[in-house]
């Protein structure tokens, strides 16, 4: 057997977040601002937030793993923090290259046209004018907007949220990444497109990378994922063989 | 689980010396200020492609479009001129009063726009940030950028009144652009401090409005500069004028307008303009780079 070569190393990672606008009521009034300005106590509008426990896992070279636990479990902020967009509080994150998180969330300009938008987001993840010609046609007909009639020119806002997901998926996948992150994407879009990004997803993971899904359907982390992370409160409960895992978290989820 | 089953070489070691061994990098790490420099300079086109894609979209429901690039200029032009040259019939000591004053807005509007913009270029593109990893000074110098773009077409404008007053056209003329060149370095400078400040302190959006008018007349915009000398202790109008705003702002009037009354002498000006633009330029670059990691935070 090969060598193993590790993609990313989490060393015992804790992440706080810190919440702005989080008021209680009766203490955003002006009086209550102006006593906070006297007395120079912390504004209770910033609160913190203990995401990520101690989380401490190693992926390696062409390893699909799946990230399952309950709302709120940290999921998404432990992505976030692999991909170096939140930084660690305490332990360490290690990581081959630049990871690349592909969120549902991940703002295009919704004023602009699809293809301006490809173009955009490609530029963003640092590609040259010459692939950004070269793909942009590539990618708009990965994502299948223009199916019915020429989307592509016309301005996201008039997309539908299946529409854009599916248009910013195909722009994250378009580039070769050694890590790939890809939080709840997949379970956007159709089933038609939802085979198609499955197949993206294996060829990625082929080209000697590492691919993380988030995901609550079970389903998409079972065909894709022979390795899953349970993550519960910020704190891994299990980490091992997707059938495994899975077959513990539901148990878990049924008990609740 | 699936690791005790493999014969892994590499279990001895601890997580730390895995990575190292590897030649993993911490994630998210700050760059060196050479390497952060010379990635921002392969950004250059999404630079160039963001500024454009955010004049485009602020125009994109607009029937008129683009056109308002030059009739935002013209309007304001014509209001000012409505309220000082037809109403209040200002003249003070200046020859050519509606050019003298187009051309201290337009080049002020310039530097406004963009620290306006630059506040909001971390906290109002959080989705972007959260979602790719780049330079961040990307987005308040793509900020700079778009009003850069702004200003040409307002130069455009501005020439147009200049001629229709009776300038000649001279050589001076030149003057623009290194001029325009230099503050451009020193709003960029600028804008990427107030982002940085902008990211932490989210009230900082509701002074700036207080801030710049502050500056604007502090910049002798709507009346002569002589007039700080007439009304002002000799220190504070030493002060006003090594004002770096009212510099660039007299350095535009000193290429474009003939007799045009001058607060200080050209070779100082360049001096000033040129020290300015280094320490707002470095300072503010510097200054951005160092919070790099605090972007998105929160």
């Amino acid at each position: 057997m090969a060598e193993r070569i590790p993609t990313i190393v989490a060393d015992n990672v804790h992440v706080v977040y810190r919440v702005h606008g989080a008021g209680t009521p009766g203490t955003g009034s002006p009086v209550a601002g102006l006593r906070r300005l006297v007395t120079r106590s912390r504004p209770p509008t910033i609160r913190e937030v203990h995401a990520i426990k101690g989380v401490s896992f190693t992926a390696y070279r062409g390893e699909a793993i799946g990230l399952i636990g309950t709302n709120g479990s940290g999921k998404s902020t432990l992505l976030r923090a692999v991909a170096g967009l939140l930084p660690v509080d305490r332990g360490a994150l290690y990581a081959m290259g630049q990871p690349s998180l592909l969120g549902v969330n991940a703002a295009l300009m919704n004023d602009l046209s699809g293809e301006r938008n490809v173009e955009l987001g490609c530029l963003a993840m640092g590609m040259s004018k010459a692939q950004v010609r070269d793909q942009t046609p590539k990618i708009i007909e990965f994502s299948g907007i223009n199916d019915r009639g020429d989307f592509s020119s016309l301005p996201m806002r008039t997309y539908s949220s299946g529409m854009a997901a599916r248009l910013r998926f195909s722009i994250a996948a378009a580039k070769r990444h050694d890590v790939l992150l890809i939080d709840e994407a997949l379970a956007t879009g159709d089933a038609q497109f939802r085979r198609r990004s499955e197949a993206r997803v294996r060829d990625l993971r082929s080209d000697a990378g590492t691919v993380f899904l988030v995901s609550h359907t079970m389903a998409s982390i079972v065909d894709t994922c022979e390795r899953s992370i349970w993550l519960e409160s910020g704190v891994i409960r299990a980490d091992g063989p997707t059938d495994e895992v899975v077959k513990q978290y539901e148990d878990f989820a049924k008990r609740k | 689980m699936t690791d005790t089953v493999v014969v892994d070489p590499d279990s001895h070691l601890s997580q730390a010396e895995l990575a190292a061994k590897h030649g993993l990098t911490v994630a998210g790490a700050r760059p060196g200020l050479a390497a952060y420099t010379r990635r921002l300079w392969s950004y250059r086109h999404f630079i160039s492609a963001y500024a454009n894609a955010r004049i485009v979209s602020s125009f994109s429901t607009t029937r008129l479009g683009r056109l308002w690039q030059v009739l935002t200029p013209l309007t304001n032009a014509a209001v000012y001129y409505l309220i000082f040259g037809v109403v209040l019939n200002t003249k003070a000591d200046v020859p050519n009063f509606i050019a003298y004053l187009c051309t201290g807005l337009f080049v002020f509007v310039f530097s406004q726009t963009a620290i306006q913009g630059g506040v909001q270029a971390i906290s109002g593109n959080l989705g972007l940030i959260r979602a790719l990893q780049f330079p961040r000074a990307c987005l308040p110098i793509a900020v700079t950028l778009t009003q850069f773009s702004n200003m040409v077409a307002s130069l455009v404008v501005l020439v147009g009144i200049v001629l229709v007053t009776g300038e000649p056209v001279t050589i001076q003329w030149l003057i623009v652009v290194p001029a325009l060149l230099l503050q451009s370095v020193f709003n960029a400078g600028v804008a990427m401090i107030v982002a940085r400040l902008g990211a932490k302190l989210a009230d900082l959006k509701q002074l700036i409005p207080f801030i710049m008018r502050t500056w604007m007349y502090a910049s002798g915009v709507l009346y002569s500069v002589a007039l700080f000398e007439r009304h002002l202790p000799e220190w504070a109008t030493r002060v006003l004028e090594s004002n770096p705003l009212l510099v660039y702002i007299e350095l535009m009037r000193h290429a474009l307008l003939e007799g045009a009354p001058l607060a200080s002498s050209v070779p100082v000006l360049w001096a000033l303009a040129a020290g300015w633009a280094l320490v707002a330029g470095i300072g503010g670059f510097v200054y951005f780079w160092l919070g790099e990691q605090e972007y998105g935070r929160g």
